[in-house]
Parts: structure tokens; C-alpha cells; sequence
């Protein structure tokens, strides 16, 4: 007996400290094996693209020479590249600020009216299934070559204006939905500004670009919907809230943080996309023969930094109306 | 007054008896219920969003049908000026002259391996990664999910030319100091580099590394899916002596087949249709990708230069693209369901 209690406790004395030290083991494994699971991606940064970014930075400032027995030579010129994109091209400075002025136009028609079809995708609706499948083709199929082979379609255009506007074999050349003329009559009796209305007009023509660009951000903004609780809106059905309130007072708040990741996305994919009129020009400057792509290389770094500026700004302003909600 | 208004009551035996109310009659029933303001606003409401939803759809499907009613007519339909939508001499020689000419079905292999590899690639090594990021803290884990976010801003145009040199004089090392470098000065190999264009290996190493067209986006997606899972089911697996990777294979993966789905789908869709990598990294035309059949097949040349040939060569090179995403459409109409479904579970809240 006696032998058996004093047993007892010198079994169970260290035992803690084993658990303990088991514990921080376990810890330190799970670290270890989180640096496991991210590996290619460390792998790949550092020797794949950690080179490519420095050396795309190195050969905006320099000049370059492909050996005709293989390898190339660089020689530094500094800042040459930049200036000559600004001072002896001519139309970089152009097609630069109309690449911003149609972002501005364009990032909140798509962020808003993706978050509208998300909206209208949510609710039950007739059909719905179906409408989903189709609005999601053109993330999948409407990218890259079809883009491409869309942006300067010569039969789309033929086939839409007939087909849209009667007129259009007679009245000559009719691009597009409706005309400045449809609209100013409406918007000036509305007391709106004259400025507006070519940007209405224009985004309302450019309406099948900017759903072919809405994809993913509807898919986000769907995602986003669909984690707002049920409890929320049937509260506020009981407490008698119409529907344009809850949107305003619940659905807004609710989807603000996804507000703000759609708009940064669609910068990104607008600033990206092979469609882009400034990538476009600074993919054919770089096909160009005397040192084009050393330049290509310093005009895109350049675009680059200024959307950055531009990413940031929006995600300032975005984020001082951004409600998190507190979970616990 | 009182009494007529009051509900009849009739006694029908013992333990049972009869109320008769005085109803009012069905129709103005249903007039109260349906003809009143909030039933109108709700029917506008439906009417406006299903019209709308038209709308957009037709906006969307139009170019589709206008492409596949073109590529049937033949070239007299298209100077005629009554054929708008519906052929009048439908033909097949456009898609004949384009799949026996360009070469649509090497074309189609090859994009095939490479998609089908870059997809495989890209689905499961995004997957581990955001995995590593959503359920493990290391140290430099944010700084890390913060350069993985900044891959995603730099766009690869920006880095056309060095990622050509890249693959172009291929090396695993430090810049100026590699491998190949090292091994090519002492004699063991007989170059200094590799020339990795027109091979498959330049996608494939970006693909494998989590760099390619848009990962970071899938490595979001993957890590916000992966952060909705609660802790405790791999605790329990812990627990019943499974190790991390066995508990990723047989628990985690299981679960994230729906997302795994939709980010194999858009991997392998603009990898399929991607133009920026395969005019990159094939120079010659040994590697005969999907995007170089897009060209006027020999046979239809001459009606091309005939009056409104600009029309039928934009109809020939459409047909193309029809052609090319046909494969994409199958797997759409199988694999869309995936995509919301994937999406909505992967419970981003930003």
C-alpha cells in the first residue's frame, strides 16, 4: 500500500513538464511544416522571380546588346530610358493619361455594377441557375485570345449595328447603344452636369466590356453576400425595415470590406489586362527594333509606380468607409 | 345589427358544434391580398430584375451566336446584304478549310499538355500554399502573404523582357552566380545556361512555384476557403496520431475538392487562351500552340480578297476562336456549378 502511494506521485511528478515540452515541440513542428507547405512558393520567389524583378529593374537603366555567339551586354545610361519615354516618344505621355482617365471612369461602373448582379444573383429568381452560368462565361471564356481577337472585331461591330438600330444600313455609321443625343435630353432635364454625359454614354456603350470584365468580382461579391447571416435580414424583416433600408443599413455595411478588395482587384486586372490601351502601346514599343524593350521595360515600371499611387489612393478612401464586424 | 354580425352558432349533436362565419366573398379576398401596393411593388421588382438579367445575358450571348451564325455562311452570304443572323448558304467549309489546314488537332494536343500540366500544377501547389498561410503561424508569414499579394500587382507584361532572359539563359542560383554556370566553367557541361524556350518547362516552372498568370489571386482564394475550416478537425486528426501532411491528403484536400475544382478551372482556361505566354516563350513555330491557328487557311485565301472579304476574314478568324474555346465550353457546362459553389463556400468577408 505505502509503497504504492509513494509510487503514484513520482510517476505523475513529471509527466507536466513532458506534455509541456511536448507541446512546444508540436508548435515548433507545426511552424516547420508551415514553411513546408509555402516552399515552392520561396523557392520560386527567390530564385525565379527575385532575378526577373531585379533584372527588369536593371535593364530599365540600361541599355542593351544581344551578343551574336549568345548572352547580351548592358551598358548603364541611368535614367535615359525614362527620360526618352516622357521626352522623345511622343505619344507615351498621351496614351498614359487616357489609360488613367479611363480607369477612373471604369473601376467604379465595374465595381458597382458587379456588386448590383451579385445583388440581383442572390435573390431567388426564376431562372437563376441559368442566369449564374451565364453570367460567369466571360470570366472564363472571354479572356486572353478571345479578348483579343474581340477588340477589333469587324464583324461583331457589323452584326450589332444592324441588329440593334434599324437605321443603322441607311444612317450611315452608328457605333454603340444609344447616342450623346438620347441621353442629353434626359440628363439636362434632370439638372445633371453636360460634363457626364459623354462618360454616361460612354460606359453605357462600353456596357458588354464592362460585363466581360465583372466576372470575378461578381464571384467575390457573391461570396460576400452569401456570408452575411440569414438572422440579420430577418430581424430586420420583423422590425419592419423595407428593402432599400436593409440594403443601405445591413447589405452596404455588410459587403463594404469586399467593396474595398473588388476595387483594388479591378485596378489590378484593369492595369493588367492585354486590353489596357497603355499596356497595349508599351507591348508594341518593346516589338519596336533600337533598345524598345529596355524601353518598354522603364515606361512599364513607371505605370507600374503610378498605379501603385493610385491603388493606395482608392484603398484610402475606400477603407474610411469600411465597416468590420466585430465576431465574437 | 349586433346580432346579424355575430358568427351563428349551431349545435350539430352533443360534444360538437358548427360556427358559420360570415366570409367575404373570395374575389374581394384576393383583390385585398393581390391588388394592393406592396404586392405591385413586388412584382415590378421581379419584373425589372428578370428583364434585366435578360438583358445582360443577351449582352453576353449575342457575340457567341453572332460568331457561330457566321462561321456557317458561306462567302456570298456575306455580301448579300437581307442575311443578317440566319445563313442562306450554310457551309461547313470554313471549320474543314481551318481543322484540316492549321493544324487544329496537334495544336490542340500540345495546348492540351501544357494547360492540362500548368492547371494540375497550379491547382495543387496554390492549394498547399494557402493552406501553409490560412493554419500555420512562422515566423516572416505575413511578410510572405504580403510578397505573394505583391505578385499578384506587378503585372508580367512589366517583366516581359527579363522574364525572357530569364528562361532564355536559364540558371538556378544567385544573379551572376549558378548552377549551370558553375558547372559549365569547370567543363562538366558544355553551356553556361539552358535555353528553356519552346519547351513547356518555363510554364511549368512558374506553374510549380505558384507564379503564374494570376496565382496569387488562387492562393487568396485558397487561404480565405481554408481559414472558413475549423481548427478542431485537425486537432482531432493530430490527435489520432495523424502527421500534418497525412492530415492535409486525407482530411483537408477531401474538403476543398469544390474549390480545388474552380481554381483548376481557371487555371486551365487562361492558361488555354492565354496569348502573353505562348507569344512569349515559343519563338518558333516547332511548338504549335493554339493561338498560331489563328490565320486564314490557304484554300480560303482567295475569297478573302473578293468585295466585303474583310467581313469574311474577320468571320474566318472568329471561327477560329469559336474552334479554340469549344473544348473550354464542355468543361463549362460540366464544371460551372463548381465555380459558384466553390466561391460561396470559400467565405471571403475581406
Amino acid at each position: 500500500m505505502n509503497a504504492e502511494i509513494k509510487k503514484a506521485p513520482k510517476v505523475k511528478a513529471p509527466a507536466p513538464p513532458k506534455k509541456r515540452k511536448k507541446i512546444a515541440s508540436l508548435d515548433k513542428k507545426k511552424a516547420r511544416s508551415g514553411w513546408l507547405f509555402v516552399l515552392p512558393f520561396i523557392i520560386g520567389f527567390l530564385f525565379i522571380y527575385l532575378p526577373v524583378i531585379f533584372n527588369s529593374i536593371r535593364f530599365s537603366f540600361n541599355e542593351i546588346s544581344i551578343k551574336t555567339g549568345g548572352g547580351y551586354s548592358l551598358q548603364f545610361v541611368g535614367f535615359k530610358n525614362y527620360s526618352d519615354a516622357f521626352m522623345v516618344d511622343t505619344q507615351f505621355r498621351t496614351v498614359l493619361t487616357d489609360g488613367l482617365k479611363q480607369l477612373i471612369t471604369d473601376v467604379p461602373a465595374i465595381v458597382l455594377f458587379s456588386m448590383f448582379i451579385a445583388i440581383i444573383l442572390n435573390q431567388k429568381i426564376l431562372g437563376r441557375a441559368a442566369f449564374r452560368a451565364i453570367f460567369f462565361i466571360p470570366v472564363i471564356l472571354t479572356t486572353g485570345l478571345i479578348g483579343q481577337i474581340d477588340t477589333n472585331n469587324a464583324l461583331l461591330d457589323v452584326m450589332k449595328n444592324s441588329s440593334i438600330d434599324t437605321g443603322a444600313e441607311t444612317g450611315g455609321v452608328q457605333n454603340g447603344i444609344i447616342r450623346i443625343t438620347d441621353l442629353e435630353g434626359v440628363l439636362n432635364s434632370m439638372m445633371i452636369g453636360s460634363q457626364v454625359v459623354p462618360v454616361v454614354v460612354g460606359i453605357v456603350n462600353s456596357i458588354f466590356d464592362i460585363v466581360n470584365r465583372c466576372g470575378v468580382q461578381m464571384l467575390i461579391f457573391l461570396a460576400g453576400l452569401q456570408s452575411i447571416s440569414p438572422a440579420i435580414y430577418e430581424s430586420c424583416q420583423i422590425d419592419g425595415a423595407s428593402g432599400w433600408e436593409t440594403f443601405w443599413k445591413v447589405t452596404f455595411p455588410m459587403i463594404s470590406p469586399i467593396i474595398l478588395v473588388n476595387v483594388v482587384y479591378t485596378i489590378i486586372d484593369a492595369f493588367t489586362s492585354s486590353s489596357n490601351k497603355v499596356m497595349t502601346y508599351i507591348a508594341t514599343v518593346y516589338d519596336k527594333s533600337n533598345n524598345g524593350n529596355v524601353l518598354s521595360s522603364a515606361m512599364s515600371w513607371f505605370y507600374f509606380l503610378v498605379v501603385i499611387v493610385i491603388i493606395a489612393a482608392a484603398a484610402g478612401i475606400v477603407s474610411s468607409v469600411v465597416f468590420y464586424q466585430r465576431r465574437d | 345589427m349586433n346580432k346579424a354580425d355575430s358568427p351563428k352558432v349551431k349545435r350539430e349533436s352533443k360534444n360538437k358544434i358548427r360556427v358559420d362565419f360570415e366570409r367575404t366573398p373570395l374575389l374581394d379576398r384576393l383583390r385585398a391580398r393581390f391588388l394592393n401596393a406592396y404586392t405591385f411593388k413586388k412584382v415590378l421588382w421581379y419584373l425589372f430584375r428578370f428583364l434585366l438579367l435578360l438583358g445582360v445575358s443577351y449582352i453576353i450571348l449575342f457575340p457567341f451566336f453572332s460568331k457561330i451564325a457566321a462561321s456557317f455562311m458561306s462567302v456570298s452570304d456575306f455580301s448579300d446584304v437581307t442575311v443578317l443572323l440566319i445563313p442562306k448558304h450554310p457551309t461547313l467549309s470554313t471549320y474543314k478549310a481551318i481543322i484540316t489546314e492549321n493544324g487544329y488537332f496537334s495544336a490542340m494536343a500540345n495546348t492540351f499538355l501544357l494547360s492540362f500540366v500548368c492547371a494540375v500544377l497550379q491547382t495543387f501547389v496554390c492549394c498547399m500554399i494557402g493552406y501553409g498561410f490560412a493554419k500555420f503561424k512562422f515566423k516572416g508569414s505575413k511578410i510572405l502573404f504580403f510578397i505573394v499579394i505583391f505578385t499578384m500587382v506587378v503585372p508580367h507584361p512589366t517583366l516581359k523582357l527579363s522574364l525572357f532572359m530569364k528562361f532564355r539563359y536559364f540558371d538556378v542560383g544567385l544573379p551572376g552566380f549558378g548552377i549551370m554556370k558553375f558547372l559549365g566553367t569547370i567543363g562538366l557541361t558544355s553551356n553556361t545556361s539552358l535555353n528553356l524556350l519552346n519547351t513547356n518547362w518555363p510554364l511549368w516552372l512558374l506553374s510549380a512555384t505558384g507564379l503564374a498568370y494570376k496565382n496569387g489571386l488562387f492562393i487568396f482564394l485558397m487561404r480565405q476557403f481554408f481559414k472558413g475550416i475549423p481548427d478542431e478537425l485537425e486537432e482531432s486528426a493530430y490527435l489520432d496520431g495523424s502527421g500534418v501532411f497525412r492530415t492535409f491528403l486525407s482530411i483537408i484536400i477531401p474538403l476543398s475538392v469544390t474549390m480545388m475544382i474552380t481554381v483548376f478551372m481557371f487555371a486551365f482556361c487562361w492558361q488555354w487562351t492565354d496569348t502573353f505566354y505562348s507569344s512569349l516563350f515559343y519563338t518558333t513555330s516547332k511548338n504549335h500552340l493554339l493561338p498560331t491557328i489563328i490565320k486564314t487557311p490557304a484554300s480560303l485565301t482567295e475569297a478573302t480578297s473578293q468585295a466585303n472579304g474583310g467581313l469574311y476574314s474577320s468571320a474566318i478568324t472568329n471561327t477560329c476562336g469559336l474552334l479554340i474555346i469549344f473544348p473550354l465550353v464542355i468543361l463549362y457546362l460540366f464544371g460551372q456549378k463548381y465555380i459558384v459553389q466553390g466561391i460561396e463556400r470559400s467565405g471571403i468577408t475581406g
